[in-house]
């Protein structure tokens, strides 16, 4: 027996997961943020024992992660957004959406061993 | 030129690509993407450069502080800035459109100029910080 697809292709409720995932991860690299720049502000003259006993704490090293995987997901979202706008012939499209996703899914690999690898 | 069918008729096109023509929360939003755009593709990769050069050992770590003293790396480093806070204070900005705060006319271009203003007072702040 056949049953009818339940996905609806169009409507009202496509697409709210990118949607709320941006403002989601947007909102965690905007705290993040503050204290980043806060850190560069008021902490003149980073030695590199300072800038390697920072990046030794565990805490530290997951909230880093936690930030540049926020980056890389709202990206993606971002990115393939751009794409779907200017892109039009669907091959070169999707071609150019792998591609990205590709580099983030390296950046992601090459940010664990950067951190870890401290 | 006549033509037998009236859609088929070669219609006048006019695309107004001038940005500095669009209304400041056109502004905003141009710059929220391009700059969204530049940081994925050279902000991304830069920063993982960085942190591994300076991360691995002494000697990386000095020879980035050493490229970052340069005026044209800092300059660089300005343009990356402004990027990211221009996209920071349109974010914020977009956040509370979705919460329907200042989506009236006048409050959202007043809310488009205090972020082109505010991304680029932050960028001042930051160059005084550094130069």
């Amino acid at each position: 027996m056949v049953s009818a697809a339940k996905k609806i292709p169009v409507g009202a409720h496509y697409g709210w997961k990118d949607w709320l995932a941006q403002r989601v991860t947007a909102v965690i690299m905007l705290l993040f943020s503050i204290v980043i720049i806060g850190f560069f502000m008021l902490k003149g003259g980073v030695t590199f024992a300072d800038w390697k006993e920072l990046f030794r704490s565990q805490l530290i090293r997951i909230l880093a992660l936690m930030f540049l995987l926020s980056v890389y997901y709202h990206a993606w979202i971002g990115i393939k957004d751009v794409l779907m706008d200017y892109i039009k012939p669907a091959g070169l499209r999707i071609g150019l959406q792998v591609a990205v996703l590709l580099f983030l899914l390296g950046c992601t690999i090459w940010s664990v061993s950067i951190i870890w690898g401290v | 030129m006549p033509s037998p069918h009236p859609a088929s008729r070669q219609r006048p096109k006019y695309y107004d690509i001038n940005l500095l023509h669009l209304p400041m929360p056109g502004l905003v939003s141009i710059f929220h993407r391009i700059t969204g755009v530049v940081m994925f593709l050279f902000l991304i990769p830069a920063v993982l450069f960085v942190l591994q050069g300076t991360l691995s050992s002494e000697a990386g770590f000095n020879q980035w502080k050493s490229i970052f003293a340069h005026p044209l790396a800092k300059l660089i480093l300005l343009g990356f800035v402004w990027s990211y806070m221009h996209h920071l204070f349109a974010g914020i900005r977009y956040l509370l459109l979705d919460v329907h705060v200042g989506t009236a006319l006048e409050p959202a271009r007043s809310s488009a100029r205090i972020v082109l203003a505010l991304g680029v007072i932050a960028t001042l702040l930051v160059g005084v910080r550094i130069w």
